[in-house]
């Protein structure tokens, strides 16, 4: 049971390591992106058509190198547009950013809905599941250690490579500076010659289309191209924000975080012997722990676990 | 002679307004309002095989509106639930507060309600039942408010998520005591027959009624009592609040009791009035709707009653086209409210601020001088 529950939940890790890692560069900017429910249900809409148009024009023989590039794709890409209304409406137009995001949520949720149900034919997703989750053909001969490591399809890897380079980014490197800079005090971060606008904006489409492959992994990976509706996929984006707090704004904590949390996510799914109504009682244990996790991260939290300082705060030059 | 460098002055540059005429911010509104649905009729049309012509999704909208006396009611007592929820929400944004857990209070609400009809149902008067059901109700619904607002209030947490993952801890504790209530594994309640709330005229309009009186009570809250002035100064500014004497733990507290009870009530209303049955989706996602709606009416209890209004037009509409256009599901509608969502947020860039382009063949910076000047006094 030990080693199902691990190979269980780090399909679903990945899912919100992605969504994790893509909002804490948008947090980064000092932009906190409420719409990353509706964003990672748009990267799943980008990656499914993806997914479908491959598996449809190719075959079920389509190379895994084409079916997983497009699909990744178009995800990215998808999830990136959606991202930039957000883009457009909170760093050009300055508008409130909570509500944004809300709105942004409200609109990518009934947008997937509707995508799916009207350009996608479903039949096609388990089959190109199938070929996107192709593990390592070696990883059986390993035992347990192959099937905990290196049983899963190529996304997972890619989400904790994401991970890590973000978070070397974010430490070492200079445009990883200038990017924590923007977040703590943009005035400052513009008055030392750095481009404001194109900094947020980079953050904000590279953020969005991260977190948009999580909802497209979700659906591939999770489920096995089945597809259920949009809420499930807002609720995960709600708890991937959440994870930020969690892992406190550092992409490499976050690799761990999203593994508990998902282990929390299955755990109803996987203990055996207990009735239908205790086990929804145990789908709450995420939220709780997420609750939890939020008190006791503002109770004992230093000063260097702190958000960036203009997080939700619109930058105008002109103001003072 | 050496060249001389010009500078390049950008296409047009942004300029904060110092205030603007009533006038022109109605104007503003009605143009975003107008643009978005012209777009989505647009693309209703593009999306549906059967329909060409963008005007039909209009009189589709009215139709489904008020086509029939039962319709209009319906959008008359949705409008006033819509209202009700938004109304509970803003005290605690005009203090700055985001409860993200409208939905959550509501639907603890109506489950505590549907707890008391089910348990009490033929053993006391309906009566009792009733007082019972209320109070519980909005206990209910403050509860669920106030833990979060303890902890902001106390250890800063952040209310944003707490208030979130409450309405899925609701929505869980819904699901368990469906599970409990009806073993079978039907997963639905059958109606509750005792203990309904009185109908007054018709079906309808106790919820109209609940919601007129709330917004009367929360009109003058929020603009004649001390507690409206305390929570808009902790809104404006909570060290301001501090200096001038005014317990800002306490007015935090104080205000997520009152919004978590109003959406309380809003839920024994849905509960005990509307369905008479709970299920984790019965709020219908009124506390995300109810934000909007509260943010574009800018906290003035009056004009919600219109943002509402328009809102329920829209999704009540939508449920029509989706039919005459023959859309698969109601997915579009949420598409539609997005849309449109985006148009009015992003129209509050051009109350905030105004663009100035550039003059023609004039680099001269006295001209843009007084250009600028200019643009102060008014016209554009």
């Amino acid at each position: 049971m030990f080693v199902s529950l691990i190979t269980g939940a780090i399909p679903l890790a990945a899912v919100f390591l992605f969504g994790c890692v893509g909002e804490i560069i948008t947090e980064k900017s000092g932009h906190l992106n409420l719409g990353i429910p509706g964003i990672m249900c748009s990267g799943t809409a980008g990656g499914c058509l993806g997914a479908y148009l491959c598996v449809s024009t190719f075959g079920n023989h389509v190379s895994w190198l084409v079916l997983v590039l497009i699909s990744v794709a178009l995800a990215f890409l998808f999830a990136a547009v959606v991202g930039g209304i957000y883009g457009f409406l909170t760093v050009s137009l300055r508008c409130n950013q909570n509500i944004t995001g809300l709105a942004l949520t409200t609109f990518g949720v009934g947008f997937t809905q509707f995508f799916i149900d009207n350009f996608v034919d479903r039949d096609y997703l388990y089959r190109a599941s199938r070929i996107i989750n192709r593990g390592l053909s070696f990883a059986g001969d390993l035992g347990w250690f192959g099937e905990i490591f290196l049983s899963y399809g190529i996304l997972v890897y890619v989400a904790i490579a994401i991970a890590v380079v973000t978070s070397i980014f974010l430490k070492k490197t200079k445009t990883g500076l200038r990017l924590r800079s923007i977040g703590e005090n943009p005035a400052t971060a513009d008055a030392a010659g750095i481009n404001v606008t194109a900094y947020k904006y980079s953050a904000i489409l590279i953020g969005s289309g991260i977190a948009g492959l999580g909802g497209f992994y979700y659906i591939m990976g999770y489920l096995g191209g089945s597809w259920e509706n949009a809420s499930t996929i807002e609720a995960l984006g709600w708890l991937s924000v959440a994870l930020v707090i969690f892992t406190l704004w550092r992409p490499n904590l976050s690799i761990l975080g999203s593994f508990i949390f998902a282990v929390l996510y299955i755990l109803a799914f996987k203990i055996t012997g207990i009735s239908f109504s205790q086990m929804s009682l145990l789908k709450i244990l995420p939220y709780v722990v997420t609750i939890i996790v939020l008190i006791f991260t503002s109770i004992f939290g230093s000063k260097n676990v702190q958000p960036p300082a203009a997080l939700g705060l619109n930058y105008f030059r002109e103001d003072r | 002679m050496e060249e001389v460098k010009t500078v390049r002055e950008p296409l047009f540059h942004m300029v904060k307004r110092g205030n603007i005429t009533l006038l022109k911010r109605l104007g503003i509104y009605a143009g975003a309002i107008v643009a978005g649905i012209l777009l989505t009729s647009i693309l209703c049309v593009v999306a549906s095989s059967d329909k060409s012509n963008p005007l039909e999704m209009f009189s589709s909208m009215f139709s489904g509106v008020f086509g029939t006396e039962r319709r209009f009611w319906t959008f008359l007592r949705d409008t006033a639930l819509l209202l009700g929820i938004s109304l509970a929400l803003l005290p605690a944004f005009k203090m700055k507060f985001w409860n993200l857990g409208a939905n959550g209070q509501v639907l603890m609400g109506c489950l505590v309600t549907i707890a008391c009809m089910r348990n009490l149902g033929g053993k006391i008067p309906d009566a009792g039942i009733i007082a019972i059901m209320t109070v519980a109700s909005v206990l209910a619904g403050a509860a669920w408010a106030v833990i979060p607002a303890i902890f902001k209030a106390f250890f800063k947490t952040n209310e944003t998520l707490f208030t979130l993952m409450m309405n899925y801890v609701a929505q869980g504790l819904v699901v368990y005591m469906i599970t409990v209530w009806a073993p079978s594994g039907s997963g639905s309640l059958s109606p509750e027959v005792y203990g309904r709330l009185p109908n007054i005229g018709n079906g309808y309009l106790l919820t109209i009624i609940v919601s007129a009186i709330l917004t009367v009570f929360m009109f003058f809250y929020l603009s004649r009592s001390k507690h409206g002035y305390e929570l808009s100064v902790v809104g404006e500014s909570e060290n301001t609040a501090r200096y001038v004497g005014i317990n800002v733990k306490k007015v935090v507290i104080r205000t997520l009791i009152l919004s978590g009870a109003m959406c309380g009530l809003m839920g024994l209303l849905i509960g005990g009035s509307i369905n008479y049955t709970v299920s984790s989706e019965i709020v219908n996602n009124m506390g995300f709707t109810g934000i909007m709606a509260s943010w574009l009416a800018k906290f003035n209890p009056l004009v919600l009653i219109g943002t509402c209004g328009l809102i329920t037009f829209i999704s009540k509409g939508m449920g029509q086209v989706r039919q005459d256009f023959g859309f698969y599901n109601d997915a579009i509608g949420n598409v539609v409210l997005g849309i449109i969502y985006f148009f009015i947020i992003g129209c509050e860039f051009f109350i905030t601020y105004k663009l100035i382009f550039r003059k023609k063949n004039k680099t001269d910076f006295t001209a843009i001088e007084n250009s600028t000047q200019k643009g102060k006094g008014g016209n554009e």
